[in-house]
């Protein structure tokens, strides 16, 4: 089984979210919400700077020893009485959770908000298996009624309006009393929470995602702001853990560095609500608990990256800065993207998870603004990895033909500096006559600059020709 | 290692500078080369325009063509490395020197040192002004409101805000009017407006529509390049704000047809 891939179609999707009304209404709230919290949140704490310095210093610290870690945290957390699962590809993680959920009869399994559940198609795999995934995190719980995927990391139904959200539960709610009132954004909270009660008490395997992996004490941590993360993992007999091999982080220490810059940078909250480390199953004397809890760790690609230029990018917390800071992501969201995980960190992220073949589009897509990097709370220098990305595109020739003989010609002109003076020379001259209103609506082989805006007319004499001339 | 086009100093003390115009200033706008060359000059340096100054290699480098961007860069190490300074009115186009260079040409043992040096004498044009030559004040007129729009490279890579600002705050008759978000891109983007027509124009309708809300009569920046699409989509939209390069008002020459406008 693989996921769906959609990034060839990335140009169409991108011109199908710009025509969409719904889409382009819910977007706006993202630019504005987002940036504006985080910039309050920074502004409030002087030392957010050097937090984020230290908290890169960790994610590289532990990068470097990343095998001691995975060794030192298995020990760890089996002392805690856990199982640790090492899952090596996508297919290893469904069929470790899958056989954990068989062995105990599972039927109904809640799931806290997981993008690695997303990257492996967790959800689609358990239900071709009979088993019912139930999505808690409100917006997991809205975009599963949609049979939709997450289009933001931290916000996956970020894309979907209150009035459409309305109509989604007045489909599937159909139980309830078909007048009542669901104009308040509370109102339909309350309804969803109500719907997943019962759920929580029907489940037999709760599945959460990580934020982090402790190594000392073989913690997971999980921050949510609904609660529903801890209901999953408490309530079930058995608690799954699934979390890719970087959410490794050495001490409680340095977990609480990492919290500190990821909420501000996620929501601009101090602390999310619910902040919870859960270590082993229940203990004899514990009031709650799972009596099972497995962990289990995704490789999928990442040790290649911690072995290439990439590297960096397994740095990344999860927080969502990059994309609410992307002028391409405000212009057409996330699903547009088609491959899990979107916006500048997408764009990295999943030509390494997903193929460079499937997934040229997506490094691609960038004015290279620079303001992912700028707000990255652990310095990932996202446009430079972008850019790697498409000089492996070139070296594989997967650029279209078009463009890279365009771009040759201007090289090959470039790398000639009396060519290119003669060329201009003649191509400006050859212009002239016809840009006399100082400006072009329209010019051949200029039709993807001309279709959406005007393009100033040339000189008819370079600079460089004309400074020439004066001296 | 100097080039043979340096006209030498004249003996006169002043620094040498050379100015990289770019070429989009080069091909469409050597209005804003000749006002570059005119501060540069009046913040009491000496100006050469090497005649075998092409582009920085922006479109090579940021479309995975290291090895064309590399012979590119190259040569304008070969071009530029005989001056004191090496000014360029672009952000984008001076970060390309200053700061890729050096990573691109690390792994050339004929050129890595080479294009530190370089880069650590290349200056994009406000920032030499102000921080390097100490210039805070311009003598120009313009009579009008202006809107600044920070151009993404210069500001995030180079830091440059607050030279420019002073500067045009500096001329006589003009009124700074901050549009809502300068920092936002344009989605200009270099060859991203042409692959990614229809988001670019998405970014690019948003911007304009934030530049006429400012009310100001012309926008500069200092990036041609953005300023084209800019422009573009002002003058597409009808709108009448009008666009120029700084460097044009900073010079006191801002009299003449903005971009895009009939010669």
């Amino acid at each position: 089984m693989s996921l769906h891939i959609t990034s060839p179609a990335f140009k169409e999707n991108a011109v199908d979210a710009l025509a969409n009304v719904d889409l382009q209404q819910a977007l706006a709230h993202v630019e504005r919400g987002f940036i504006h919290k985080r910039q309050a949140a920074v502004d409030a704490l002087p030392e957010f700077e050097a937090l984020r310095r230290e908290a890169k210093a960790i994610k590289d610290h532990t990068l470097a020893h990343l095998d001691l870690y995975l060794e030192a945290f298995e020990e760890n957390a089996l002392k805690a009485g856990a199982e640790v699962h090492f899952a090596e590809t996508a297919e290893d993680a469904r069929q470790a959770v899958l056989e954990i959920c068989r062995r105990v009869g599972a039927k109904t399994v809640t799931k806290g908000k997981s993008m690695i559940s997303e990257e492996i198609g967790l959800n689609t795999f358990l239900e071709a298996s009979d088993i019912v995934p139930v999505e808690t995190d409100l917006g997991e719980y809205i975009i599963q009624l949609r049979g939709e995927t997450p289009s933001h990391i931290i916000a996956p139904a970020v894309h979907v309006t209150r009035s459409q959200v309305e109509a989604d539960f007045r489909r599937v709610h159909t139980h309830l009393d078909p007048e009542r009132d669901l104009t308040e954004p509370v109102s339909l909270l309350s309804e969803a929470r109500a719907a997943l009660r019962e759920k929580f008490l029907a489940a037999d395997v709760g599945i959460t995602g990580a934020n982090f992996l402790v190594v000392e004490t073989g913690s997971s941590v999980i921050v949510t702001n609904e609660g529903n993360g801890d209901l999953t993992q408490i309530l079930p007999r058995v608690h799954i853990v699934i979390a890719s091999l970087e959410k490794l982080v050495p001490n409680l220490e340095d977990v609480s560095t990492l919290l500190r810059v990821l909420a501000r940078s996620a929501t601009g909250q101090e602390m999310s609500v619910y902040t919870t480390f859960s270590t082993g199953p229940r203990r004899p004397g514990d009031p709650d608990g799972p009596e099972e809890t497995h962990i289990v760790i995704l490789d999928n690609g990442r040790s290649e990256m911690l072995a290439d230029e990439y590297r960096e990018m397994l740095r990344c917390i999860r927080c969502g800065a990059c994309m609410n800071h992307c002028p391409v992501y405000h212009a057409i969201g996330g699903h547009a993207y088609g491959a899990t995980y979107v916006g500048p960190m997408g764009a990295v992220l999943a030509p390494a998870l997903f193929g460079l073949e499937h997934t040229a589009n997506l490094p691609n897509a960038s004015t290279f603004c620079g303001r992912c990097e700028s707000v990255c709370p652990v310095g990932i220098p996202l446009p430079k990895l972008m850019r790697h990305w498409r000089e492996r595109e070139y070296e594989r020739h997967l650029k279209p033909a078009t463009e890279r003989s365009g771009l040759a010609l201007w090289a090959f002109l470039a790398r000639r500096p009396k060519l290119y003076r003669l060329a201009t020379r003649i191509g400006l001259a050859a212009l002239s006559p016809f840009g006399r209103k100082g400006r072009f609506a329209w010019l051949p082989l200029a039709g993807g600059w001309t279709r959406h805006r005007d393009l100033p007319a040339p000189a008819a004499k370079s600079f460089v020709a004309q400074w020439k001339a004066r001296s | 290692m100097s080039s043979p086009e340096i006209a030498g100093g004249k003996g006169s003390g002043r620094p040498r500078v050379g100015l990289f115009a770019t070429c989009l200033v080069d091909l469409f706008r050597p209005e804003t080369g000749f006002a570059a060359a005119r501060l540069i000059e009046a913040a009491g340096c000496d100006v050469d325009v090497p005649e075998s100054q092409t582009c920085c290699g922006q479109p090579a480098y940021n479309s995975g063509d290291r090895e064309d961007a590399k012979a590119i860069a190259r040569q304008v190490v070969e071009t530029f490395e005989g001056f004191d300074y090496v000014v360029v009115p672009s952000g984008s186009c001076a970060a390309t020197l200053s700061r890729h260079y050096p990573e691109l040409l690390a792994d050339d043992p004929a050129f890595a040192r080479r294009a530190e040096a370089l880069a650590a004498k290349t200056f994009e044009l406000t920032a030499f002004l102000y921080d390097v030559m100490g210039i805070t004040k311009v003598k120009a007129r313009f009579a009008g409101s202006v809107t600044y729009h920070d151009a993404c490279s210069g500001l995030r890579e180079l830091s440059i805000q607050k030279q420019p600002r002073e500067l045009l705050q500096s001329v006589e008759g003009l009124t700074l009017t901050e549009m809502t978000d300068p920092d936002v891109c344009c989605g200009f983007g270099g060859t991203f407006c042409v692959k990614y027509p229809e988001i670019s124009n998405a970014i690019v309708t948003k911007k304009a529509a934030t530049i006429a809300a400012s009310g100001a009569e012309t926008l500069v920046a200092g990036d041609l390049g953005c300023l084209m699409n800019m422009a573009g989509k002002l003058s597409r939209d009808g709108r009448k704000v009008r666009a120029r390069h700084v460097a044009e008002v900073l010079a006191d020459m801002g009299e003449g047809p903005a971009i895009g406008e009939a010669k």
